[in-house]
Formats: structure tokens, sequence, C-alpha cells
């Protein structure tokens, strides 16, 4: 059993004429304890959804979380059940995740507050603590958000979510509002606080050349749906599925060659009218006549996953079919 | 170079201290773009880089002051009266932002808003106006223009958007595109396309652009050129492959340094410290508290951008490459 366990987890959202819009559409996905598991996928494939539903911010329309083997339930009016505070969330933007009128302490006291250090009789120490660990001086406790960069803040964020001593983290887009030097210190210290404190993880990123430098495992979600999963040398030299592909092939290089990232036409459909068979068909450059009709399963083997008819398995041995 | 298409020399951008002195937010830039060239310039938020190119269309803050010039088709746009800086606005020179929804209004017809703009500048019946607005839309690759021009913006993706605002910023003809962040907003793939669509407008109408991004893969893809600021004042200048393969700026370095990098092991190193805000810009080269090829010389003087080769200029005395390539 995974930490952070989802099984055919569906989000949907009232759409219009009173149809549902199936934002997730059936993912299965383990966080295990010191790992980082990356989702990535362009806007608008579901990956947010998910993230909020994984920590119960969302109540997910069909499938089952278990975090630790207890159903997550989703958030209410009342306070979460102590058992889900060791489940905590990291949000994209520190300028709107932070309160601007609070001093930092005050608000990574909150997090210490909602974890097992709660009856400490010394919280300031621990908050001092969580401070250094995120690369902050402890003395900054005594300021305000507004007095940092994005980088620090996220820091700030990130020591918040840590004072409650979790066992697993989910981070929604962490670095995306950063600069290419804070994107990479704050990526780095979220994969090295996992591997060090045994937390697992969860990176929602739209950025697979960077979670691929800090992630154990990654997976590509489009349209709802998993399309592939794997380590990230691997998926990232031998992509099996086409969208995997694209996404790697539009990555720009700073190399200095002046060479057009590829152009993956298209835009990722509406999930309110998801186009029949397989949802990447309308886009993608393998398409045959059955990928119009028949929605390919996903397929496991050695490690590695995927959901394509035509994936070209040649480097690992089809084996096992998982539903 | 025959004459360039935009000479900026010596642009200084000062805004008012509320204690009433002057903060430097750019320092004696010296920048040219050449017809049918694409000019990146490179730095971190902060860096100066979006208030450059306020200042040359004229929009920056109440206070704001400059001084140097820009050369813009045998004009100074810094000493322009506000009616003839007007003219040249959207007109000669238009505007991409990082949101497309900074350009464009929520209520109003695409077709309604890209003919109201083209109106302003040039007196045609909304006929004719429409038709160049349908032209600008095929040619940004909008399925269906005829369609599009009866939309509202939120009846497109967020890629789509941005090509929108481009064919808007496209129909007056102007010679320069100032790209602020065009496509960091957009998820990689969307943002190939955009890329493309700059290559091909150089190549096709011969559109100069003056792309702003911190993104150096950006950079890498279209730029001829690449000026890297840092604290109000470019550090590095040159041809963009010379630039990204060999640095000679410890802050070029380190931006390298800090993306994940083509393939292998490595990268991801982020540059030690903050960059400095506009009120707390060090003494002497404003990049010497984060830098490990610092001497104390670094903390006097701010050194000047210096030509290093026909090509490329630096603003660093320790530059590592200077004997070899000096005696050259």
């Amino acid at each position: 059993m995974s930490l952070l366990e989802l099984r055919g987890v569906e989000v949907s959202y009232p759409g219009p004429k009173g149809r549902p819009v199936r934002a997730v559409a059936g993912v299965d996905l383990d966080i295990e304890a010191g790992r980082v598991t990356a989702l990535v996928g362009e806007s608008g494939c579901g990956k947010s959804s998910l993230g909020k539903a994984a920590v119960g911010l969302l109540a997910p329309s069909g499938g089952g979380i278990r975090f630790d083997g207890q159903p997550v339930a989703a958030l209410g009016r009342g306070a979460r059940p102590p058992a889900l505070r060791a489940l905590q969330m990291v949000f994209q933007d520190p300028y709107s995740s932070l309160n601007p009128r609070r001093r930092v302490g005050e608000q990574v006291a909150d997090g210490v507050r909602a974890g097992p250090d709660a009856g400490t009789d010394n919280i300031d120490r621990r908050v001092a603590e969580v401070l250094e660990r995120v690369g902050l001086p402890a003395r900054i406790a005594a300021q305000y958000p507004h007095e940092f960069s994005g980088g620090q803040r996220q820091r700030i964020a990130i020591a918040r979510a840590l004072a409650a001593r979790p066992r697993c983290i989910v981070a929604d887009e962490p670095i995306s509002a950063l600069d290419a030097s804070a994107q990479a210190s704050v990526a780095r210290l979220l994969a090295e606080l996992a591997r060090e404190t045994g937390m697992g993880m969860l990176f929602i990123s739209h950025d697979l050349s960077i979670v691929r430098r800090i992630a154990d495992d990654i997976a590509v979600m489009y349209l709802g749906k998993l399309v592939e999963r794997g380590a990230p040398a691997a998926l990232w030299q031998a992509p099996l599925h086409p969208y995997t592909r694209g996404l790697i092939g539009a990555i720009p290089e700073a190399d200095g060659a002046g060479r057009l990232p590829d152009d993956l036409p298209g835009d990722v459909a509406n999930p309110a009218e998801p186009p029949p068979g397989c949802r990447f068909h309308p886009r993608c450059p393998m398409a045959q006549e059955i990928c119009t009709r028949q929605d390919p399963s996903f397929l496991t083997e050695g490690g590695r996953g995927a959901a394509c008819h035509f994936a070209d398995w040649s480097g690992v041995s089809l084996r096992s079919v998982s539903a | 170079m025959t004459a360039p298409l935009l000479d900026i020399s010596d642009l200084t951008v000062s805004l008012p201290a509320p204690d009433g002195s002057r903060l430097f937010a750019v320092r004696d830039l010296n920048l040219r773009i050449g017809t049918g060239q694409i000019a990146g310039l490179a730095g971190e938020s902060g860096s100066g880089k979006s208030l450059t190119s306020l200042a040359l269309l004229g929009l920056l803050p109440a206070g704001a002051r400059t001084s140097g010039r820009s050369g813009f088709e045998g004009r100074d746009l810094l000493s322009l009266s506000e009616r003839d800086r007007a003219a040249v606005r959207g007109r000669r020179i238009a505007m991409i932002f990082q949101d497309p929804m900074t350009a464009l209004h929520p209520m109003l017809s695409i077709g309604r808003q890209m003919t109201e703009h083209y109106r302003h500048h040039f007196r045609v019946p909304q006929a004719k106006a429409l038709r160049r607005a349908e032209e600008m839309l095929d040619l940004v690759r909008i399925p269906d223009p005829k369609a599009a021009l009866g939309r509202s913006p939120h009846e497109f993706s967020g890629g789509m958007r941005q090509r929108i605002a481009i064919a808007m910023a496209l129909c007056c003809e102007p010679s320069l595109i100032i790209a602020d962040e065009p496509t960091t907003a957009l998820d990689v793939t969307v943002q190939a396309g955009i890329l493309r669509l700059f290559e091909r407008l150089r190549a096709e109408l011969g559109l100069s652009v003056l792309l702003i991004t911190h993104d150096l893969g950006v950079m890498s893809a279209v730029a001829d050129e690449v000026s890297v600021m840092y604290a109000g004042r470019l550090v590095e200048a040159g041809p963009r492959a010379d630039i990204l393969t060999r640095p000679r700026h410890p802050y070029t370095h380190g931006l390298l340094g800090a993306l994940p990098g083509a393939g292998g092991a490595g990268g991801m190193a982020p540059i030690p410290g903050l960059p400095p805000s506009i009120t707390t810009h060090p003494s002497g080269c404003a990049f010497h508290p984060r830098c490990s090829w610092s001497q104390p010389a670094c903390r006097g003087e701010s050194p000047a951008l210096q030509p290093v080769t026909p090509e490329r200029r630096l603003a660093c005395p320790v530059d590592p490459l200077a004997p070899k390539e000096t005696l050259s």
C-alpha cells in the first residue's frame, strides 16, 4: 500500500446545459514515502483538479483516495481531521497563498499548531527551525510577506506546510511563478525535503524540463487521463506516448543553436466534449482509424506505462495489462 | 550594418523615491535593432527590462524621467511630443504583453476591437478595416478568421488569444514589435507555435522584434542578438550563439547554469543570493555580492559595457576569456 493512493479518481464540474464536465476522467496514481512523483501536462488537462482532490480540497465524483490507508474525505465546513493534517498542500502563487497582513512567524506557527507539535511550549523555536530548514534566516519571522521576493515567499509557504510535520505534500505548480534561478532552488529544496524527511511528494507542473531533474517518477496527463508514466531518464530518452514526445520536442533549449521548438498543433480539447476514442487523436501525428473509435488502455511494463495503440515498446517487453 | 531601425543610446530611466531622491531603474542602456532582426533582452524580474520598453512607447508611470536618445525611423522617441508619440504607438511600434487580455477588451468582439484600432490610425471605411482584420487573423493562423471576427476573446484559448493580440498589433503594419514575455504564460506546446509565428513574420514581413524574456530557451530559439540586463544595466550583449554557448559575464553564466539544461545530469544550480531591488542597488558592479569571481575592485566603480570583440560587449573586468580573445 502506498502513502497516498488514488484509484479511478474522477472530478466533475457542472457544465453548460446541466451536463457535468469531467476534468479528471479516471486516474490511478501512487505517491510513495520519500519519493517525488511529478504530474505534468498542459493547462486544462485536469492536473490541478486532481491535486486538489488528492488533498481533499475538492470532492471527487468517482473513485477513491486513501492517505495512509484512511479514506480522504473532502473538506467540509469543520476543521480538517487530525489524521489528514499530515497531508499538506503548497500552492502556485506565493503572493496569494500568504496573508499579507500577518507576520511570517505567525503564519508558520499556524502550521505548527496544525501538526503534532501543537502542544510544544516553544512554538517560536519550531518556527525558527523550519524557516532555517527552507533556507531563510529565523529572524524574518517578525517580517511581513511583502518584504520578500517570489522565491522567498514560496519558501515561507513551504515552511508553513513543513511546520505541520507532513508525511505527504501536494505542490501545485510551486515554481511556475518564479524566475529561473528561484525555480531551480525551490524545486531542489522540495525534492531534498522529500528525500530527507521521508515525505511523499506530488509535484504538479507544466514544466517537464525541470521535473525530470528532481522527480523519481513522472506521470503525464492529457485531457483528464494519464497517458504515460515512467522514470525521468527513460521517459525523456524514449517516450512511449506521442503526446510526451510532443511535450519534449516543444521545449526550447538555451544552446544558442537557433533551433525552433517543434510545434504540437491544436489546443487541448474541451473536456465537456472529449474526442471519441483516444482523447489525443485529433492532435496526434501518428493517429490511425482505430484511434478515432477505441480508447487505448493503459498498459504497464517494467516500471513504465502508456495508453497508446501505437506505443513503441521495443525497449520494454510487454507482459502485463492493467485494468 | 545599415542604419538600425531602433538605436537606443544611453537610455536612463529614473523614478521618484518617497524621500524625493531618484531611483535609477535603467542606466546607460545601448541597444540597436536592425530591420528584420529579433533582438532579445534578458533579465530577471525587477531588472528594468519592462521599463525599458515602456520608456520607448512613452508609457512610463507619472514622475518617471528619461535621458538619452532612442532613434527610430529618423526621430528620437524620447523627445517626441505626446501627440507625435501617440501617432507612433500602435502604428509604427506595437506592443505585445505577457497576458493577451492586457490588449484585448473582454466584452467586445474581435472584429470590433481590431477595426477600432486600425481605423484610429487609418481613416478607412469599416468594411475595408474588417477585411484587413480578417487578413491579419489569417496571417497568424486563426482558423476560420471570418467567423473569429464575430467572437469574443473568452471563446478562445490562451494561445489563440495571444495570436489574436499579435494580429491586432500587425494591423497597422508596424515596423517594430515590442514583445514583453509574450510566451511566459503559455504552455510549451503553444509557445512553440508562437515562436514559429514570430520567425515567419520576420521572414515574410521583415518585421523587427524586441523580445523581452527571462527565458533563455526562448531567446535561443528566435533571437539574433541577446542582451543581458541586471539591476538596470546591460552586463553582456552579442550574437545569440556566442552569448549562450560562451557567456563571459558571471551573471549570464549563472542564468544558464540555473536551467535544467539539455541531456545528461547537472544544471539547475541556483545563483546564490537575490537580485537587488531598485532601492538597494549595490555599489560598484551591482552583481558583485552574488558573484563567485568577485574581486575587491568590483565594489568600487561600476564596470562599463565595452566591446571585447567586434560583435560582443561586456561589463566585467574579470572576464576569464579575455586574454585569448583579445590576442587573436
